[in-house]
């Protein structure tokens, strides 16, 4: 029997559950590596070759040199590892949820000072606003 | 013995570390968090804690995918603050309580909760900043801490009521220790956040109001809240406020004492991506 996953029909949002952590381990453990300050540079002189000593697929490794966030969660990669290749680049976070929204880093900014997403419209795929 | 005599309730947000540290506290936008505080810190310098137990979780720093402990108490002498990716926190190093946290470990699983216990990690800001809101930039952090991580990081999390229940167990815990020492309990993080995906920088404001007052008022009936609504409501990212429901199933009222009095309350949209609750519940 498959398990339940009644989180699928948020919009927007991908939960890091058992599977998606099954599917990124080797790209979140990579991410985990950049918090020491020797790999966070050796990754930056040859981001390609620092990748390449890592079981992930091309898919993942693409998807990182591309800082393609959503990308990254889709293929198993979680938030709070990717951050680790944010900091790496000198991004904050707020620079690196932005970046997944479609929006500009001005235009997000200004959404959260003005009290953020609403939920309104935001609950369920599909959902008229 | 043992009492606790308070919990306290913060979010943990990086960016607010990051505004103290780089001395960014009287700027227009970071002004607010940190004044929602002034109270806190003077209340927390007369209120001269012996232990803080810190609930919190852990952002991949200490646990990688390697091992995931649902949750795990810091029995270890010291902690020191992790290097994030920005390089560690210019923070004091965290002084543990290992008597302490080894009596609740083993009372605590004796309750049927089974805790990983951890002797060496690092902690992050998830630990270091309610810290620093609450006692701003002294040379030593004010006494010793009781790291206590929790899995918010893959999903599931336990649930509220779990989290909720095992307060309970470690509140039984702390009043079964000999020493005469005034407890108090943290639970961090939150409040409503989404740090992923097109629907990052969601806040409910209505969800996290509503969280507070039954925080306050029905404990027991907000423990029973599932995950899916945390999620949908107040962001993937907002989970996190099930480790308030640890801290608060600590408080006296729970088993049957007299309901705690509110000495502080705070609420603030944004700090970065989040929005910024601030709880201080005396138990009597």
């Amino acid at each position: 029997m498959s398990l339940d996953k009644p989180y699928q029909d948020i919009p927007g949002t991908t939960i890091f559950d058992a599977d998606m952590s099954r599917q990124g381990y080797h790209l979140n453990q990579f991410c985990m590596s950049l918090m020491k300050a020797e790999n966070r540079a050796r990754f930056k002189a040859d981001e390609r070759a620092y990748l390449d000593e890592w079981p992930m697929t091309e898919d993942q490794k693409q998807a990182v040199l591309a800082r393609d966030l959503n990308r990254c969660i889709a293929l198993g990669g979680n938030i709070y590892f990717l951050a680790k290749i944010g900091a790496t680049d000198g991004k904050s976070f707020q620079q690196m949820a932005g970046s997944m929204t479609g929006m500009s880093e001005d235009a997000y900014r200004e959404m959260m000072v003005k009290g953020g997403r609403s939920v309104e419209g935001n609950r369920y795929i599909g959902e008229k606003k | 013995m043992a009492h606790i005599t308070a919990s306290v309730y913060t979010s943990h947000v990086p960016a607010v570390g990051a505004a103290l540290d780089l001395g960014k506290t009287t700027e227009t936008y970071w002004q607010p968090v940190f004044a929602g505080y002034d109270f806190s810190k003077q209340w927390l310098k007369e209120q001269k804690p012996d232990v803080i137990f810190l609930v919190f979780n852990d952002h991949a720093t200490a646990f990688s995918l390697d091992m995931i402990p649902t949750f795990a108490i810091g029995t270890a002498a010291e902690f020191n603050p992790a290097d994030e990716g920005w390089g560690p926190r210019p923070v004091p190093k965290v002084i543990g309580h290992p008597k302490l946290a080894a009596h609740i470990a083993q009372s605590v699983i004796q309750d049927d909760f089974d805790l990983t216990i951890v002797n060496k990690m690092d902690v992050d800001h998830g630990l270091t900043v309610p810290l620093s809101v609450m006692c701003g930039q002294p040379q030593a952090w004010p006494c010793p801490v009781i790291p206590f991580a929790v899995n918010v990081v893959q999903y599931p999390v336990p649930s509220g009521r779990r989290c909720f229940m095992l307060g309970q167990a470690i509140r039984r815990a702390i009043e079964s220790y000999d020493e005469p020492l005034n407890v108090q309990i943290w639970g961090t993080g939150g409040m409503s956040h989404q740090l992923q995906g097109p629907r990052a920088g969601l806040i409910n404001k209505e969800f996290d109001k509503m969280f507070l007052d039954r925080l306050i008022d029905d404990p027991d009936g907000l423990s029973k809240v599932p995950h899916l609504d945390y999620v949908r409501e107040a962001g993937s990212e907002g989970i996190e406020l099930v480790m308030w429901l640890i801290a608060r199933g600590a408080m006296s009222d729970i088993d049957g004492g007299k309901k705690p009095t509110v000495r502080h309350r705070f609420y603030h949209v944004p700090a970065s991506n989040t929005a910024v609750g601030h709880l201080i519940l005396e138990n009597n």
